[in-house]
């Protein structure tokens, strides 16, 4: 088990989704029990599906100097981090620090493949990219990082996190260790996953898509609603902030089971909570509130609502956002976190939409309908193909 | 560090690497990355991005003695497996319905990285990313930064498959690549460098002296990391500069020990 770590202040954070834009759209969507997600109307054939769509992006191309990086996940980035005075924040942490001293660890599943999917649909003379689509950065996964490195102006380390669905919860592990070996004096981390027709036809292949609004835990779930959404998070060791909530610990593991299926017994998933516990210096009976990765297939929610049930207390509470969201796959992480965070901000719970028949297999934790309480402890997991498993803690600043 | 892994079409395995840099050695006939580690059903169909990581990753960790069970693991590629992705984004195009599952799934970035913990039966965290041209230094940093953030040994695979389809037009990669390297906290019996890392706004980077090297680091990311890999075959001492990101430069200093 690792020792127990400082904790680090989270001094600006948002998220962006088929809620809305940034953190205001996001309570009110919880609080209001209003789903985002629609019928499908986005990929190109048609397929019987609900998504969780960020409303404009059409019309919402990216500044002039930026325009190399022009593609629909940018777009979602550059809309995401202008909410909340994120970009201001991370400008202002670059003058603070010098721009060379603050890193970017981004998470995402497939970056802008939207783009390389367009240029395949409109090849010239049948194997070139189309002139305007001829742009060498876009067409790879880091696409995302470079884009955001560029525009904030940061001259730090830089790297993409692509492990699938925990991508943008490790992002938070990778630059904790950067800090804390002093190679930086702060981090932006986030990350932004847009619809494309590789995971909308992907997930489909394999038989793991719904044909309604997902419905997590649900004894008759019929599979995941994927969305698209964007967030971001500025972290800076404490003292400059004590009254910021803070990220406490984090845990990563492997289930070394199936590359498309979680381990029966939820192995990995158990040892990234008990990791991310053990970094923290907490106990499993004082965590308040989990933000489950509930994607509404079979085997995730299975497996998950057993973990849940042998190892928390009945007081903690626990719920999926996927019902609000869909599943942002690489961007569940920081979205995710938002939330846990905003329940930490708000003293507020969010609760499990969709599930009209609770699963047996949930235990006491389960917050069905909304709830106030206030929440000191949150949890976030996030667990991905390749058997790869994040677990996030954070915990409220000291009062003032 | 304790223990290196390579592979390249002229040269499969780092045992050879030294020989055949110094022209004792011919180049190797064409073949598939040996992969030994996978299963042999798994190795059959795996895609040349699982092969390529598995088979530098598996010469490095053999050489560590350590049991790749216990190690956590940075997978690092700029391109991903372009064959699949060329396969996706063609299929897409005409008939997405007709999508593989198979391939979907081995589509994703952290493919290589699942494949190898489950053959290696291996719970220890593990990472798959991405850093454009600076693949290899970020990578570097980030294993590197495990190892003595959590004071553990850290295993580092670097690789780029070939370019396939329309795609390489984009990626321009026409050498398939891939090295690994165990890196551990402190000093042991089996190290064969010592190595030191600091980062500072970039410059310039290192480029292999062996013009041979040169061409594969112009043609592949992964290979961007081909100038420490020849200060540790010519067993002299390290200094090379190389891209950690688009601002910052990772300098590698150090010695070889055995």
């Amino acid at each position: 088990m690792p020792h127990p770590m400082l904790p680090l202040a989270i001094t600006a954070f948002t998220a962006t989704t088929a809620l809305g834009p940034g953190l205001q759209a996001q309570s009110d969507g919880l609080a209001a029990s209003c789903s985002g997600l629609r019928r499908n109307d986005f990929s190109h054939t048609p397929l019987d599906t609900w998504i969780g769509r960020v409303d404009g992006l059409e019309d919402m191309p990216l500044p002039a100097d930026a325009a190399v990086w022009e593609c629909r996940n940018n777009r979602l980035a550059w809309l995401a981090m202008n909410q909340d005075g994120f970009a201001q924040a991370a400008r202002e942490a670059a003058r603070r620090h010098g721009s060379e001293r603050v890193a970017v660890v981004m998470g995402t599943s497939t970056a802008s493949i939207g783009a390389t999917e367009q240029a395949y649909r409109t090849l010239v003379g049948g194997d070139s990219f189309p002139r305007d689509l001829q742009r060498r950065d876009v067409h790879q996964p880091n696409s995302l990082t470079g884009f955001v490195q560029a525009v904030l102006g940061l001259q730090g380390p830089a790297l993409t996190i692509a492990t699938a669905c925990s991508s943008s919860a490790k992002v938070f592990a990778a630059a904790e260790r950067l800090i804390r070996l002093g190679v930086v004096d702060a981090a932006v981390v986030g990350g932004v996953d847009t619809l494309c027709e590789s995971v909308l036809f992907g997930f489909n292949s394999l038989e793991l898509v719904s044909s309604e609004p997902c419905r997590p835990f649900d004894v008759t779930r019929g599979g995941i609603s994927i969305g698209e959404a964007g967030g971001f998070a500025l972290l800076e060791r404490r003292e400059l902030a004590p009254g910021a909530p803070r990220l406490a610990g984090y845990g990563e593991s492997s289930d070394a089971h199936h590359m498309s299926t979680p381990h029966p017994e939820g192995l990995g998933a158990e040892l990234a909570l008990r990791d991310a516990l053990a970094r923290a210096g907490l106990d499993a009976s004082e965590v308040d509130y989990i933000n489950l990765h509930g994607t509404a297939s079979q085997k995730n929610d299975e497996v998950e609502a057993a973990l849940v049930a042998r190892s928390f207390r009945a007081q903690t509470r626990a719920s999926s956002t996927k019902g609000f969201t869909g599943h942002t796959l690489g961007a569940a992480g920081i979205v995710e976190a938002a939330y846990a965070l905003l329940a930490i901000r708000d003293g507020f719970i969010p609760g499990n939409l969709n599930a009209n028949q609770p699963d047996p297999a949930c235990g006491p934790q389960m917050a069905w309908h909304n709830e106030r309480q206030p929440v000191r402890v949150a949890l976030s997991n996030s667990f991905g193909f390749g058997g790869n498993n994040a677990c996030l803690a954070f915990v409220a600043g000291e009062r003032a | 560090m304790q223990g290196v892994g390579l592979w390249a079409p002229a040269v499969a395995t780092w045992s050879d690497f030294k020989p055949w840099l110094d022209g004792a050695l011919d180049d190797a006939e064409p073949g598939k990355p040996r992969a030994d580690v996978l299963p042999a059903n798994e190795r059959r169909r795996a895609p040349d991005s699982v092969l390529l990581a598995a088979a530098a990753a598996g010469q490095a960790v053999a050489a560590s003695g350590l049991d790749p069970a216990t190690l956590v693991s940075v997978f690092s590629s700029a391109h991903g497996d372009q064959a699949i992705t060329d396969y996706m984004c063609a299929t897409l195009a005409e008939s997405p319905a007709e999508l593989s599952p198979t391939r979907f799934h081995n589509s994703v970035h952290n493919a290589p990285a699942g494949y190898w913990t489950i053959a290696t039966v291996c719970h220890a965290a593990c990472s798959a990313i991405s850093a454009g041209d600076a693949s290899f230094g970020a990578g570097l940093l980030e294993a590197a930064a495990q190892a003595v953030a959590d004071d553990r040994p850290v295993l580092l695979a670097t690789f780029d498959t070939k370019g396939y389809g329309p795609l390489l037009s984009m990626t321009q990669v026409t050498l398939p690549f891939g090295a690994a390297l165990v890196l551990s906290p402190s000093r042991t019996p089996r190290s064969v460098a010592r190595l030191g890392l600091a980062t500072a706004p970039i410059t310039s980077v290192s480029r292999p002296r062996d013009d041979r090297l040169h061409a594969w680091s112009t043609v592949n990311p992964s290979a961007a990391g081909l100038p420490l890999f020849e200060a540790l075959a010519h067993g002299s001492g390290i200094d090379v500069a190389l891209a950690a990101s688009a601002g910052m430069a990772l300098h590698v200093r150090g010695e070889t020990l055995t």
